[in-house]
Protein backbone atom coordinates (compact mmCIF):
# COMPACT_ATOMS: atom_id res chain seq x y z
CA UNK A 1 0.00 0.00 0.00
CA UNK A 2 3.00 2.32 -0.19
CA UNK A 3 2.34 5.48 -2.09
CA UNK A 4 -1.39 5.31 -1.56
CA UNK A 5 -1.51 8.18 0.93
CA UNK A 6 0.31 10.76 -1.21
CA UNK A 7 -1.80 9.62 -4.17
CA UNK A 8 -4.95 10.11 -2.12
CA UNK A 9 -3.79 13.50 -0.91
CA UNK A 10 -3.03 14.78 -4.41
CA UNK A 11 -6.39 13.60 -5.74
CA UNK A 12 -8.18 15.13 -2.77
CA UNK A 13 -6.38 18.43 -3.37
CA UNK A 14 -7.35 18.40 -7.03
CA UNK A 15 -10.99 17.70 -6.16
CA UNK A 16 -10.98 20.56 -3.65
CA UNK A 17 -9.51 22.98 -6.21
CA UNK A 18 -12.11 21.95 -8.78
CA UNK A 19 -14.92 22.53 -6.28
CA UNK A 20 -13.56 25.91 -5.25
CA UNK A 21 -13.27 26.94 -8.92
CA UNK A 22 -16.83 25.88 -9.64
CA UNK A 23 -18.19 27.83 -6.67
CA UNK A 24 -16.17 30.89 -7.66
CA UNK A 25 -17.43 30.77 -11.24
CA UNK A 26 -20.98 30.37 -9.95
CA UNK A 27 -20.49 33.40 -7.70
CA UNK A 28 -19.02 35.57 -10.47
CA UNK A 29 -21.74 34.60 -12.93
CA UNK A 30 -24.48 35.30 -10.41
CA UNK A 31 -23.05 38.75 -9.67
CA UNK A 32 -22.64 39.50 -13.38
CA UNK A 33 -26.33 38.86 -13.83
CA UNK A 34 -27.20 42.02 -11.94
CA UNK A 35 -29.56 42.67 -9.09
CA UNK A 36 -31.87 39.73 -8.31
CA UNK A 37 -34.02 41.80 -5.91
CA UNK A 38 -36.51 43.17 -8.49
CA UNK A 39 -37.22 39.53 -9.45
CA UNK A 40 -38.16 38.72 -5.87
CA UNK A 41 -40.52 41.62 -5.35
CA UNK A 42 -43.67 42.79 -7.10
CA UNK A 43 -42.92 45.40 -9.79
CA UNK A 44 -44.56 48.23 -7.80
CA UNK A 45 -42.58 47.61 -4.59
CA UNK A 46 -41.45 50.85 -2.88
CA UNK A 47 -37.76 51.77 -2.85
CA UNK A 48 -37.54 51.27 0.90
CA UNK A 49 -38.68 47.68 0.45
CA UNK A 50 -36.05 47.08 -2.26
CA UNK A 51 -33.34 48.42 0.06
CA UNK A 52 -34.58 46.28 2.93
CA UNK A 53 -34.48 43.05 0.89
CA UNK A 54 -31.12 43.99 -0.56
CA UNK A 55 -29.70 44.40 2.95
CA UNK A 56 -31.40 41.19 4.06
CA UNK A 57 -29.65 39.25 1.28
CA UNK A 58 -26.35 40.96 2.08
CA UNK A 59 -26.14 42.53 -1.39
CA UNK A 60 -25.26 45.94 0.06
CA UNK A 61 -21.94 44.67 1.39
CA UNK A 62 -18.56 44.83 -0.42
CA UNK A 63 -18.01 42.08 -3.03
CA UNK A 64 -15.16 40.30 -1.20
CA UNK A 65 -17.34 40.05 1.92
CA UNK A 66 -20.22 38.73 -0.19
CA UNK A 67 -17.85 36.18 -1.70
CA UNK A 68 -16.72 34.87 1.70
CA UNK A 69 -20.31 34.75 2.97
CA UNK A 70 -21.31 32.92 -0.23
CA UNK A 71 -18.59 30.29 0.23
CA UNK A 72 -19.75 29.80 3.81
CA UNK A 73 -23.32 29.28 2.65
CA UNK A 74 -22.24 26.85 -0.06
CA UNK A 75 -20.33 24.77 2.48
CA UNK A 76 -23.52 24.48 4.52
CA UNK A 77 -25.64 23.61 1.49
CA UNK A 78 -27.50 26.93 1.70
CA UNK A 79 -28.31 28.23 -1.78
CA UNK A 80 -31.15 30.50 -0.76
CA UNK A 81 -34.87 30.14 -1.35
CA UNK A 82 -36.40 28.96 -4.60
CA UNK A 83 -38.53 31.73 -6.04
CA UNK A 84 -40.84 29.28 -7.78
CA UNK A 85 -41.19 26.53 -5.16
CA UNK A 86 -41.04 28.83 -2.08
CA UNK A 87 -38.75 26.36 -0.32
CA UNK A 88 -35.01 26.15 0.33
CA UNK A 89 -33.39 25.48 -3.06
CA UNK A 90 -31.24 22.69 -1.67
CA UNK A 91 -34.27 20.77 -0.40
CA UNK A 92 -36.08 21.11 -3.75
CA UNK A 93 -33.07 19.83 -5.69
CA UNK A 94 -32.58 16.89 -3.31
CA UNK A 95 -36.17 15.88 -4.02
CA UNK A 96 -35.41 15.58 -7.74
CA UNK A 97 -32.16 13.71 -7.25
CA UNK A 98 -33.51 10.12 -6.93
CA UNK A 99 -35.04 10.24 -10.42
CA UNK A 100 -31.70 11.31 -11.90
CA UNK A 101 -29.89 8.55 -10.01
CA UNK A 102 -32.41 5.97 -11.20
CA UNK A 103 -31.95 7.05 -14.80
CA UNK A 104 -28.17 7.38 -14.57
CA UNK A 105 -27.59 4.01 -12.93
CA UNK A 106 -29.92 2.21 -15.35
CA UNK A 107 -28.26 3.86 -18.35
CA UNK A 108 -24.89 2.90 -17.01
CA UNK A 109 -25.82 -0.71 -16.26
CA UNK A 110 -27.45 -1.02 -19.68
CA UNK A 111 -24.37 0.42 -21.39
CA UNK A 112 -22.06 -2.04 -19.63
CA UNK A 113 -24.29 -5.06 -20.21
CA UNK A 114 -24.59 -4.36 -23.92
CA UNK A 115 -21.16 -2.90 -24.67
CA UNK A 116 -18.77 -5.37 -23.06
CA UNK A 117 -20.14 -8.49 -24.82
CA UNK A 118 -20.28 -6.59 -28.12
CA UNK A 119 -16.70 -5.43 -27.70
CA UNK A 120 -15.49 -8.94 -26.90
CA UNK A 121 -17.35 -10.52 -29.83
CA UNK A 122 -16.04 -7.82 -32.16
CA UNK A 123 -12.47 -8.49 -31.06
CA UNK A 124 -12.71 -12.25 -31.26
CA UNK A 125 -14.47 -12.11 -34.65
CA UNK A 126 -12.52 -9.14 -35.92
CA UNK A 127 -12.93 -8.04 -39.53
CA UNK A 128 -16.09 -10.07 -39.94
CA UNK A 129 -19.43 -8.47 -40.86
CA UNK A 130 -20.46 -8.67 -37.17
CA UNK A 131 -17.41 -6.64 -36.18
CA UNK A 132 -17.93 -4.05 -38.92
CA UNK A 133 -21.61 -3.64 -38.10
CA UNK A 134 -21.01 -3.31 -34.36
CA UNK A 135 -18.18 -0.82 -34.74
CA UNK A 136 -20.07 1.19 -37.35
CA UNK A 137 -22.97 1.48 -34.95
CA UNK A 138 -20.58 2.44 -32.16
CA UNK A 139 -19.18 5.27 -34.29
CA UNK A 140 -22.68 6.60 -34.86
CA UNK A 141 -23.43 6.29 -31.14
CA UNK A 142 -20.31 8.24 -30.28
CA UNK A 143 -20.86 11.16 -32.60
CA UNK A 144 -24.65 11.47 -32.87
CA UNK A 145 -26.10 14.20 -30.65
CA UNK A 146 -27.84 12.75 -27.59
CA UNK A 147 -31.02 14.74 -28.05
CA UNK A 148 -31.52 13.51 -31.60
CA UNK A 149 -30.97 9.88 -30.58
CA UNK A 150 -33.78 10.44 -28.09
CA UNK A 151 -36.05 12.01 -30.72
CA UNK A 152 -35.39 9.13 -33.15
CA UNK A 153 -36.14 6.52 -30.48
CA UNK A 154 -39.41 8.26 -29.60
CA UNK A 155 -40.33 8.50 -33.26
CA UNK A 156 -39.55 4.88 -34.13
CA UNK A 157 -40.11 2.87 -30.95
CA UNK A 158 -42.93 4.83 -29.31
CA UNK A 159 -44.88 6.49 -32.10
CA UNK A 160 -44.41 4.11 -35.03
CA UNK A 161 -44.15 0.76 -33.29
CA UNK A 162 -46.13 1.77 -30.20
CA UNK A 163 -43.89 -0.36 -27.97
CA UNK A 164 -42.93 2.04 -25.18
CA UNK A 165 -44.27 5.30 -23.70
CA UNK A 166 -42.83 8.61 -24.94
CA UNK A 167 -42.36 10.42 -21.63
CA UNK A 168 -42.90 10.52 -17.90
CA UNK A 169 -41.80 8.31 -15.02
CA UNK A 170 -44.31 5.71 -13.96
CA UNK A 171 -43.17 2.14 -14.62
CA UNK A 172 -40.02 0.41 -15.82
CA UNK A 173 -41.34 0.79 -19.36
CA UNK A 174 -40.90 4.55 -19.05
CA UNK A 175 -37.28 4.02 -18.13
CA UNK A 176 -36.13 2.03 -21.18
CA UNK A 177 -35.88 4.74 -23.87
CA UNK A 178 -34.35 7.45 -21.65
CA UNK A 179 -31.79 4.96 -20.33
CA UNK A 180 -30.89 3.86 -23.88
CA UNK A 181 -30.56 7.49 -25.00
CA UNK A 182 -28.45 8.54 -22.05
CA UNK A 183 -26.34 5.40 -22.23
CA UNK A 184 -25.75 5.50 -26.00
CA UNK A 185 -22.51 7.46 -25.87
CA UNK A 186 -21.08 5.44 -22.99
CA UNK A 187 -22.17 2.22 -24.69
CA UNK A 188 -20.38 3.14 -27.90
CA UNK A 189 -17.20 4.23 -26.12
CA UNK A 190 -17.08 1.16 -23.88
CA UNK A 191 -17.69 -1.20 -26.82
CA UNK A 192 -14.87 0.35 -28.85
CA UNK A 193 -12.48 0.33 -25.93
CA UNK A 194 -13.33 -3.25 -24.93
CA UNK A 195 -12.64 -4.35 -28.48
CA UNK A 196 -9.21 -2.72 -28.59
CA UNK A 197 -8.31 -3.84 -25.05
CA UNK A 198 -9.23 -7.46 -25.85
CA UNK A 199 -7.35 -7.31 -29.17
CA UNK A 200 -4.30 -6.04 -27.34
CA UNK A 201 -4.37 -8.92 -24.85
CA UNK A 202 -5.07 -11.53 -27.54
CA UNK A 203 -1.72 -10.62 -29.10
CA UNK A 204 0.19 -11.22 -25.84
CA UNK A 205 2.69 -14.03 -25.45
CA UNK A 206 0.87 -15.67 -22.58
CA UNK A 207 -2.21 -16.09 -24.74
CA UNK A 208 -0.12 -17.90 -27.32
CA UNK A 209 1.27 -20.06 -24.51
CA UNK A 210 -2.23 -20.82 -23.28
CA UNK A 211 -3.32 -21.82 -26.78
CA UNK A 212 -0.16 -23.91 -27.23
CA UNK A 213 -0.98 -25.71 -24.00
CA UNK A 214 -4.27 -26.69 -25.60
CA UNK A 215 -6.58 -24.45 -23.59
CA UNK A 216 -9.91 -24.17 -25.38
CA UNK A 217 -10.67 -20.94 -27.21
CA UNK A 218 -13.62 -20.22 -24.95
CA UNK A 219 -11.43 -20.48 -21.85
CA UNK A 220 -8.73 -18.35 -23.46
CA UNK A 221 -11.23 -15.56 -23.99
CA UNK A 222 -13.12 -15.75 -20.70
CA UNK A 223 -10.35 -16.62 -18.28
CA UNK A 224 -7.08 -15.37 -19.71
CA UNK A 225 -8.13 -12.38 -21.77
CA UNK A 226 -11.00 -10.64 -20.00
CA UNK A 227 -9.22 -10.45 -16.69
CA UNK A 228 -6.26 -8.68 -18.22
CA UNK A 229 -8.33 -6.43 -20.42
CA UNK A 230 -10.33 -5.29 -17.39
CA UNK A 231 -8.14 -2.40 -16.20
CA UNK A 232 -8.57 -0.05 -19.19
CA UNK A 233 -12.25 -1.02 -19.36
CA UNK A 234 -12.77 -0.11 -15.70
CA UNK A 235 -11.10 3.27 -16.26
CA UNK A 236 -13.08 4.39 -19.25
CA UNK A 237 -16.23 3.06 -17.60
CA UNK A 238 -15.63 5.20 -14.55
CA UNK A 239 -14.99 8.28 -16.65
CA UNK A 240 -18.15 7.62 -18.66
CA UNK A 241 -20.17 7.53 -15.48
CA UNK A 242 -19.28 11.12 -14.72
CA UNK A 243 -20.09 12.26 -18.24
CA UNK A 244 -23.56 10.76 -17.95
CA UNK A 245 -24.48 13.62 -15.62
CA UNK A 246 -24.03 16.15 -18.43
CA UNK A 247 -26.13 14.03 -20.78
CA UNK A 248 -28.86 13.77 -18.17
CA UNK A 249 -29.82 17.41 -18.73
CA UNK A 250 -30.63 16.70 -22.37
CA UNK A 251 -32.16 13.25 -21.89
CA UNK A 252 -34.43 14.34 -19.06
CA UNK A 253 -35.65 17.27 -21.14
CA UNK A 254 -36.42 15.08 -24.17
CA UNK A 255 -38.34 12.48 -22.16
CA UNK A 256 -39.88 14.80 -19.52
CA UNK A 257 -38.06 12.77 -16.88
CA UNK A 258 -38.46 14.54 -13.51
CA UNK A 259 -34.80 14.71 -12.46
CA UNK A 260 -32.42 17.55 -11.65
CA UNK A 261 -31.39 18.09 -15.28
CA UNK A 262 -34.91 18.94 -16.37
CA UNK A 263 -35.38 20.92 -13.17
CA UNK A 264 -32.34 23.03 -14.07
CA UNK A 265 -33.66 23.83 -17.55
CA UNK A 266 -37.15 24.64 -16.28
CA UNK A 267 -35.69 26.83 -13.55
CA UNK A 268 -33.82 28.79 -16.20
CA UNK A 269 -37.12 29.43 -17.98
CA UNK A 270 -38.68 30.41 -14.61
CA UNK A 271 -35.66 32.62 -13.79
CA UNK A 272 -35.38 30.67 -10.56
CA UNK A 273 -31.66 31.28 -10.12
CA UNK A 274 -31.20 29.72 -6.64
CA UNK A 275 -32.30 26.39 -8.12
CA UNK A 276 -30.06 26.75 -11.19
CA UNK A 277 -27.13 27.60 -8.95
CA UNK A 278 -27.84 24.68 -6.66
CA UNK A 279 -28.22 22.09 -9.44
CA UNK A 280 -25.05 23.22 -11.18
CA UNK A 281 -23.14 23.11 -7.94
CA UNK A 282 -24.58 19.80 -6.75
CA UNK A 283 -23.89 18.14 -10.12
CA UNK A 284 -20.33 19.41 -9.94
CA UNK A 285 -19.93 17.92 -6.47
CA UNK A 286 -21.38 14.59 -7.63
CA UNK A 287 -19.19 14.53 -10.71
CA UNK A 288 -16.05 15.30 -8.74
CA UNK A 289 -16.87 12.77 -6.00
CA UNK A 290 -17.53 10.06 -8.61
CA UNK A 291 -14.28 10.78 -10.42
CA UNK A 292 -12.44 10.78 -7.10
CA UNK A 293 -13.87 7.34 -6.27
CA UNK A 294 -12.94 6.05 -9.73
CA UNK A 295 -9.38 7.29 -9.25
CA UNK A 296 -9.29 5.64 -5.86
CA UNK A 297 -10.51 2.28 -7.12
CA UNK A 298 -8.11 2.53 -9.99
CA UNK A 299 -5.22 3.34 -7.67
CA UNK A 300 -6.10 0.31 -5.55
CA UNK A 301 -6.39 -1.98 -8.58
CA UNK A 302 -3.25 -0.91 -10.36
CA UNK A 303 -0.23 0.12 -8.25
CA UNK A 304 1.44 1.69 -11.28
CA UNK A 305 -1.12 4.50 -11.30
CA UNK A 306 -0.09 5.70 -7.86
CA UNK A 307 3.45 6.28 -9.00
CA UNK A 308 2.54 8.63 -11.82
CA UNK B 1 -13.59 8.07 -46.90
CA UNK B 2 -11.36 11.06 -46.37
CA UNK B 3 -12.22 12.45 -49.75
CA UNK B 4 -15.90 11.98 -49.01
CA UNK B 5 -15.49 13.81 -45.70
CA UNK B 6 -13.70 16.71 -47.34
CA UNK B 7 -16.29 16.96 -50.12
CA UNK B 8 -19.10 16.90 -47.56
CA UNK B 9 -17.57 19.76 -45.56
CA UNK B 10 -16.96 21.82 -48.70
CA UNK B 11 -20.54 21.25 -49.86
CA UNK B 12 -21.76 22.30 -46.43
CA UNK B 13 -19.71 25.49 -46.48
CA UNK B 14 -20.88 26.36 -49.99
CA UNK B 15 -24.47 25.65 -48.96
CA UNK B 16 -24.14 27.96 -45.98
CA UNK B 17 -22.52 30.76 -47.98
CA UNK B 18 -24.92 30.50 -50.89
CA UNK B 19 -28.02 29.83 -48.79
CA UNK B 20 -30.05 32.73 -50.27
CA UNK B 21 -29.39 31.42 -53.79
CA UNK B 22 -29.99 27.73 -53.02
CA UNK B 23 -32.91 27.83 -50.60
CA UNK B 24 -36.22 27.71 -52.47
CA UNK B 25 -37.99 30.09 -50.04
CA UNK B 26 -37.42 32.64 -47.31
CA UNK B 27 -36.67 30.53 -44.19
CA UNK B 28 -38.71 32.70 -41.82
CA UNK B 29 -41.67 33.48 -44.04
CA UNK B 30 -44.81 31.95 -42.61
CA UNK B 31 -47.64 30.59 -44.66
CA UNK B 32 -50.64 29.77 -42.53
CA UNK B 33 -52.44 28.01 -45.37
CA UNK B 34 -49.60 25.49 -45.73
CA UNK B 35 -49.04 24.62 -42.08
CA UNK B 36 -47.64 21.17 -41.27
CA UNK B 37 -47.65 20.11 -44.93
CA UNK B 38 -45.96 16.77 -45.55
CA UNK B 39 -43.11 16.66 -48.09
CA UNK B 40 -44.93 17.48 -51.32
CA UNK B 41 -44.66 19.04 -54.76
CA UNK B 42 -47.86 21.04 -54.34
CA UNK B 43 -48.97 22.14 -50.89
CA UNK B 44 -52.13 24.06 -50.00
CA UNK B 45 -50.36 27.30 -50.91
CA UNK B 46 -49.64 25.87 -54.35
CA UNK B 47 -45.88 25.60 -53.77
CA UNK B 48 -43.50 22.65 -53.64
CA UNK B 49 -42.11 21.83 -50.18
CA UNK B 50 -39.66 18.99 -50.71
CA UNK B 51 -39.15 18.47 -46.96
CA UNK B 52 -42.58 19.71 -45.90
CA UNK B 53 -43.42 22.72 -43.74
CA UNK B 54 -43.46 23.35 -40.01
CA UNK B 55 -46.21 24.48 -37.61
CA UNK B 56 -46.01 28.03 -39.00
CA UNK B 57 -45.96 26.93 -42.62
CA UNK B 58 -42.26 27.69 -43.07
CA UNK B 59 -40.36 25.59 -45.60
CA UNK B 60 -38.29 22.95 -43.77
CA UNK B 61 -35.78 22.55 -46.61
CA UNK B 62 -35.06 26.29 -46.71
CA UNK B 63 -34.72 26.39 -42.94
CA UNK B 64 -32.36 23.41 -42.92
CA UNK B 65 -30.20 25.08 -45.59
CA UNK B 66 -30.07 28.34 -43.62
CA UNK B 67 -29.44 26.33 -40.45
CA UNK B 68 -26.04 25.35 -41.85
CA UNK B 69 -25.04 29.01 -41.52
CA UNK B 70 -25.59 29.06 -37.76
CA UNK B 71 -23.91 25.69 -37.21
CA UNK B 72 -20.83 26.53 -39.23
CA UNK B 73 -20.55 30.12 -38.03
CA UNK B 74 -20.76 29.18 -34.36
CA UNK B 75 -18.65 26.07 -34.96
CA UNK B 76 -15.76 27.78 -36.72
CA UNK B 77 -15.85 30.87 -34.48
CA UNK B 78 -15.82 28.69 -31.36
CA UNK B 79 -12.85 26.72 -32.72
CA UNK B 80 -10.98 29.99 -33.32
CA UNK B 81 -11.78 31.29 -29.81
CA UNK B 82 -10.82 28.00 -28.16
CA UNK B 83 -7.69 27.69 -30.30
CA UNK B 84 -6.46 31.22 -29.56
CA UNK B 85 -7.09 30.97 -25.83
CA UNK B 86 -5.68 27.44 -25.62
CA UNK B 87 -2.60 28.22 -27.72
CA UNK B 88 -1.80 31.38 -25.77
CA UNK B 89 -2.19 29.68 -22.40
CA UNK B 90 -0.24 26.63 -23.58
CA UNK B 91 2.68 28.75 -24.83
CA UNK B 92 2.61 30.81 -21.66
CA UNK B 93 2.62 27.71 -19.46
CA UNK B 94 5.46 26.17 -21.44
CA UNK B 95 7.72 29.22 -21.63
CA UNK B 96 7.10 30.73 -18.21
CA UNK B 97 6.93 27.50 -16.22
CA UNK B 98 6.72 28.02 -12.46
CA UNK B 99 3.52 29.34 -10.98
CA UNK B 100 2.01 30.37 -14.34
CA UNK B 101 2.37 26.77 -15.50
CA UNK B 102 0.87 25.39 -12.27
CA UNK B 103 -2.10 27.75 -12.37
CA UNK B 104 -2.87 27.10 -16.03
CA UNK B 105 -2.57 23.34 -15.75
CA UNK B 106 -4.64 23.24 -12.55
CA UNK B 107 -7.32 25.21 -14.37
CA UNK B 108 -7.17 22.72 -17.24
CA UNK B 109 -7.49 19.78 -14.85
CA UNK B 110 -10.37 21.42 -13.05
CA UNK B 111 -12.20 22.09 -16.29
CA UNK B 112 -11.75 18.51 -17.44
CA UNK B 113 -13.04 17.38 -14.05
CA UNK B 114 -16.42 18.87 -14.81
CA UNK B 115 -19.17 18.30 -17.36
CA UNK B 116 -18.86 21.64 -19.11
CA UNK B 117 -22.39 21.64 -20.48
CA UNK B 118 -23.69 22.23 -16.95
CA UNK B 119 -21.52 25.29 -16.52
CA UNK B 120 -22.43 26.47 -20.02
CA UNK B 121 -26.10 26.18 -19.12
CA UNK B 122 -25.56 28.14 -15.92
CA UNK B 123 -23.63 30.92 -17.66
CA UNK B 124 -26.04 31.25 -20.59
CA UNK B 125 -29.00 31.15 -18.23
CA UNK B 126 -27.70 34.20 -16.45
CA UNK B 127 -26.17 36.18 -19.30
CA UNK B 128 -29.01 35.40 -21.69
CA UNK B 129 -28.54 33.60 -24.99
CA UNK B 130 -26.87 35.51 -27.81
CA UNK B 131 -24.52 34.69 -30.67
CA UNK B 132 -21.48 36.10 -28.93
CA UNK B 133 -22.17 34.41 -25.58
CA UNK B 134 -22.68 31.14 -27.41
CA UNK B 135 -19.40 31.43 -29.31
CA UNK B 136 -17.39 32.40 -26.24
CA UNK B 137 -18.89 29.70 -24.02
CA UNK B 138 -18.53 26.93 -26.61
CA UNK B 139 -15.05 28.17 -27.53
CA UNK B 140 -13.87 28.25 -23.94
CA UNK B 141 -15.17 24.74 -23.39
CA UNK B 142 -12.47 23.46 -25.74
CA UNK B 143 -9.23 25.30 -24.96
CA UNK B 144 -7.63 22.57 -22.85
CA UNK B 145 -6.46 20.21 -25.60
CA UNK B 146 -4.74 22.98 -27.56
CA UNK B 147 -3.00 24.23 -24.42
CA UNK B 148 -1.72 20.78 -23.50
CA UNK B 149 -0.31 20.02 -26.94
CA UNK B 150 1.46 23.39 -27.26
CA UNK B 151 2.81 23.26 -23.74
CA UNK B 152 4.35 19.84 -24.18
CA UNK B 153 5.84 20.90 -27.51
CA UNK B 154 7.43 23.94 -25.84
CA UNK B 155 8.81 21.78 -23.04
CA UNK B 156 10.39 19.43 -25.57
CA UNK B 157 11.93 22.25 -27.61
CA UNK B 158 13.18 24.18 -24.61
CA UNK B 159 15.53 21.35 -23.80
CA UNK B 160 17.27 21.60 -27.17
CA UNK B 161 20.51 23.51 -27.44
CA UNK B 162 19.57 25.29 -30.63
CA UNK B 163 16.89 27.18 -28.71
CA UNK B 164 19.54 28.42 -26.29
CA UNK B 165 21.64 29.31 -29.30
CA UNK B 166 18.82 31.39 -30.77
CA UNK B 167 18.46 33.22 -27.49
CA UNK B 168 22.21 33.74 -27.29
CA UNK B 169 22.21 35.21 -30.78
CA UNK B 170 19.53 37.64 -29.74
CA UNK B 171 16.54 35.82 -31.31
CA UNK B 172 13.25 36.64 -29.64
CA UNK B 173 10.72 34.28 -28.10
CA UNK B 174 8.35 35.23 -30.91
CA UNK B 175 10.90 33.94 -33.40
CA UNK B 176 11.20 30.63 -31.59
CA UNK B 177 7.43 30.32 -31.58
CA UNK B 178 6.97 31.25 -35.24
CA UNK B 179 9.90 29.35 -36.72
CA UNK B 180 10.21 26.29 -34.52
CA UNK B 181 7.14 25.63 -32.43
CA UNK B 182 4.26 26.35 -34.78
CA UNK B 183 5.61 24.27 -37.69
CA UNK B 184 6.03 21.36 -35.29
CA UNK B 185 2.53 21.49 -33.87
CA UNK B 186 0.65 22.56 -36.97
CA UNK B 187 -0.53 19.08 -37.88
CA UNK B 188 -1.64 18.40 -34.29
CA UNK B 189 -3.53 21.68 -34.27
CA UNK B 190 -5.32 20.83 -37.51
CA UNK B 191 -6.41 17.48 -36.07
CA UNK B 192 -7.61 18.99 -32.80
CA UNK B 193 -9.42 21.81 -34.60
CA UNK B 194 -11.31 19.32 -36.81
CA UNK B 195 -12.42 17.22 -33.85
CA UNK B 196 -13.30 20.40 -31.95
CA UNK B 197 -15.40 21.61 -34.88
CA UNK B 198 -17.58 18.52 -34.65
CA UNK B 199 -17.90 18.95 -30.90
CA UNK B 200 -18.73 22.67 -31.19
CA UNK B 201 -21.44 22.04 -33.80
CA UNK B 202 -23.08 19.39 -31.62
CA UNK B 203 -22.83 21.57 -28.50
CA UNK B 204 -24.42 24.53 -30.32
CA UNK B 205 -27.23 22.30 -31.57
CA UNK B 206 -27.72 20.87 -28.08
CA UNK B 207 -27.91 24.31 -26.47
CA UNK B 208 -30.29 25.52 -29.19
CA UNK B 209 -32.41 22.41 -28.64
CA UNK B 210 -32.61 23.29 -24.94
CA UNK B 211 -33.70 26.81 -25.86
CA UNK B 212 -30.41 28.31 -24.68
CA UNK B 213 -28.74 28.75 -28.05
CA UNK B 214 -29.75 30.58 -31.18
CA UNK B 215 -33.13 32.16 -30.64
CA UNK B 216 -36.12 31.93 -32.99
CA UNK B 217 -36.96 32.82 -35.66
CA UNK B 218 -33.34 32.34 -36.82
CA UNK B 219 -33.25 28.76 -38.11
CA UNK B 220 -30.74 26.46 -36.41
CA UNK B 221 -30.71 22.68 -36.61
CA UNK B 222 -31.01 22.17 -32.84
CA UNK B 223 -33.76 24.75 -32.58
CA UNK B 224 -35.68 23.12 -35.44
CA UNK B 225 -35.53 19.69 -33.79
CA UNK B 226 -36.88 21.38 -30.67
CA UNK B 227 -39.73 23.08 -32.54
CA UNK B 228 -40.71 19.86 -34.27
CA UNK B 229 -40.74 17.85 -31.07
CA UNK B 230 -44.37 18.60 -30.30
CA UNK B 231 -45.39 17.51 -33.79
CA UNK B 232 -43.45 14.22 -33.91
CA UNK B 233 -46.74 12.39 -34.00
CA UNK B 234 -48.29 14.31 -36.89
CA UNK B 235 -45.39 16.00 -38.71
CA UNK B 236 -42.25 13.95 -38.16
CA UNK B 237 -40.33 15.72 -40.93
CA UNK B 238 -39.90 18.97 -38.98
CA UNK B 239 -37.46 17.40 -36.49
CA UNK B 240 -36.06 14.63 -38.62
CA UNK B 241 -34.76 16.63 -41.58
CA UNK B 242 -32.46 18.99 -39.64
CA UNK B 243 -31.64 16.23 -37.14
CA UNK B 244 -30.35 13.86 -39.79
CA UNK B 245 -28.27 16.58 -41.44
CA UNK B 246 -26.82 17.46 -38.03
CA UNK B 247 -26.06 13.83 -37.24
CA UNK B 248 -24.37 13.30 -40.61
CA UNK B 249 -22.32 16.46 -40.17
CA UNK B 250 -21.19 15.41 -36.72
CA UNK B 251 -20.28 11.87 -37.79
CA UNK B 252 -18.49 12.90 -40.98
CA UNK B 253 -16.53 15.79 -39.47
CA UNK B 254 -15.36 13.74 -36.50
CA UNK B 255 -14.48 10.79 -38.74
CA UNK B 256 -12.45 13.17 -40.90
CA UNK B 257 -10.69 14.31 -37.71
CA UNK B 258 -9.94 10.69 -36.76
CA UNK B 259 -8.62 10.03 -40.22
CA UNK B 260 -6.43 13.15 -40.18
CA UNK B 261 -5.09 12.11 -36.80
CA UNK B 262 -4.08 8.67 -38.02
CA UNK B 263 -2.51 10.24 -41.07
CA UNK B 264 -0.71 13.23 -39.56
CA UNK B 265 -0.14 12.50 -35.96
CA UNK B 266 -0.59 9.00 -34.57
CA UNK B 267 0.78 10.15 -31.20
CA UNK B 268 -2.47 11.98 -30.49
CA UNK B 269 -4.38 8.71 -30.25
CA UNK B 270 -6.25 8.31 -27.00
CA UNK B 271 -6.32 12.03 -26.19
Amino acid sequence: MRGLLPFLASRLFRAAVALWLVSTVVFIVMRLSGDPVPLLLPPDAPRSEIFRVRAELGLDRPLPVQYVVFLGHVLRGDFGHSIHFRQPAFRVVLGYLPATFELGLTAFALALLVAVPIGVVSAVRRNTPIDHAAMGLALVGQSAPTFFIGILLILIVSLNLGLLPTSGRESWRHLVLPALTLGAFAMASIARLTRSAVLEVLRADYIRTARAKGVSEALVVTKHTLKNAAVPIVTITGLQFGTLLGGAVVTETVFAWPGIGRLAIQSIYNRDYPIVQCTVFLSAVLFIVINFCVDLVYGLLDPRVRAS
Amino acid sequence: MALGGGVFVVVLIVTALAAPAIAPYDPIRQSLRARLAAPTLAAADGKAHLLGTDHLGRDVLSRTIYGARVSLLVGFAAVVVGGLVGATLGLLAGFRGGWADSVIMTLADAQLAFPFILLAIGIIAVLGPSFSTLIVVIGLSGWVTYARVLRSQVLVLRSYEFVDAIHALGGSVARVIARHILPNVLSSLVVIATLELARAIVLEATLSFLGLGVQPPTPSWGGMVHEGREYLDSAWWISTAPGIVLMLTSIIVSRTGDWLRDLLDPTLRGE
